[in-house]
């Protein structure tokens, strides 16, 4: 019986997402779009946030979308409402977009007619948080009526973003959303985490939201 | 649970590797798995016999590492092993730990083969 011998490899598992959404990263900084990638457990209320951030910004400002769902086209027709391009992205049983799904959605975009792209990625707060997309900015909503404490069930996904926003604040004092424990927990799982909290039905913090996604002045205007 | 994905493209580079090597047989696959990496380790070993089957790995064994979280304390100035993956912060001095070390792991590590009889009797 001869002795099995032990050979290195050291490659990342994801690596051929890794690579893929590198080259999604620089193809994005060539063409000087800001991209920036949503992810939530199913109903944290994704798509009403983009729908109304598509609706402050498209007068201004050149946008697109991908929306990723398991399956049907509802909330791209949703948010082609706004008149922006969008399309859907069907995963159909992954959980998922990786780099991959991406890049192919975006074939015949002109990139550098863009000024943000949105990626939903599909409602999960597991599973997303292992693909690289290429994005610039990975934004976690969390909405009140889920509970303070799903940073602290889930840290894996909370630890990788550079944005958490807490959405729905106008039912905060109807489901009592425990705010500071809130905070303190997204803190404990991603200590110097940026957090916004807003309510994109009635409007309130949506203006913090629309500045951090495109700072007065460093986004090209249309001409 | 997307560690049926994980696995896929575990055992493609597991694949591509041993058909680098030649006249190898696959008898394990070492892994390292952080606890950062949003991969549950008895998902992954159940997805990955379901996918290794009727590859040129079938019947590999899975051998995964689990890798702690470390960060960096500003404060001791060290490296430290968080306890909890639900609290960064120092073990020792409570001091908030926002710079992580080690933890997203997610690697084929090595392979571990045996020669093929045409191997040998070249």
């Amino acid at each position: 019986m001869q002795q099995p011998r032990i050979v290195e490899v050291r490659q990342g598992i994801l690596k051929k997402n890794d690579q893929l959404a590198r080259e999604l990263r620089q193809r994005f900084a060539e063409a000087g779009l800001h991209v920036v990638n949503l992810v939530s457990s199913p109903g944290a209320g994704k798509t009403t946030l983009l729908e109304k951030t598509l609706a402050h910004l498209a007068p201004d400002h050149r946008l697109a979308a991908l929306v990723g769902d398991l399956a049907t086209d509802r909330d791209a027709q949703r948010l082609a409402q706004a008149g922006v391009p969008v399309r859907q992205i069907t995963t159909g049983t992954v959980c998922h977009l990786d780099a991959e799904m991406v890049g192919a959605a975006l074939a015949g975009w002109d990139l550098a007619a863009l000024d943000v792209l949105f990626l939903e990625n599909v409602g999960n707060l597991v599973c997303p948080a292992s693909y690289d997309l290429g994005e610039n900015l990975r934004v976690v909503v969390l909405s009140v009526t889920e509970g303070e404490d799903k940073p602290l069930k889930y840290p894996t996904i909370f630890n990788g973003a550079d944005v958490a926003v807490i959405s729905k604040i106008d039912l905060a004092g109807a489901v009592g959303f425990d705010r500071s424990q809130a905070l303190h927990n997204l803190q404990e799982v991603r200590p110097g985490l940026e957090v916004l909290e807003l309510s994109a039905r009635t409007g309130e913090g949506m203006e913090a939201w629309l500045e951090r996604l495109v700072p007065a002045g460093r986004v090209r205007r249309r001409a | 649970m997307h560690e049926l994905s994980i696995a896929m493209s575990l055992v493609e580079a597991a694949c591509e590797k041993a058909a680098e090597m030649e006249d190898v047989r696959v008898e394990a696959l070492h892994v390292r798995l952080g606890a950062l990496s949003g991969v549950v380790r008895e998902a992954l070993e159940f997805s990955f016999d379901l996918v290794a089957e009727g590859t040129a790995i079938a019947g590999a064994r899975l051998a995964i590492e689990e890798v702690p979280v470390t960060v960096f304390c500003p404060s001791c100035g060290e490296e430290r092993r968080l306890a909890s993956i639900q609290h960064f912060r120092c073990p020792v001095c409570d001091t908030l730990t926002p710079e992580v070390v080690g933890g997203r792991e997610l690697e084929l590590k090595a392979l571990e083969v045996t020669e093929t009889c045409s191997s040998l009797a070249s």
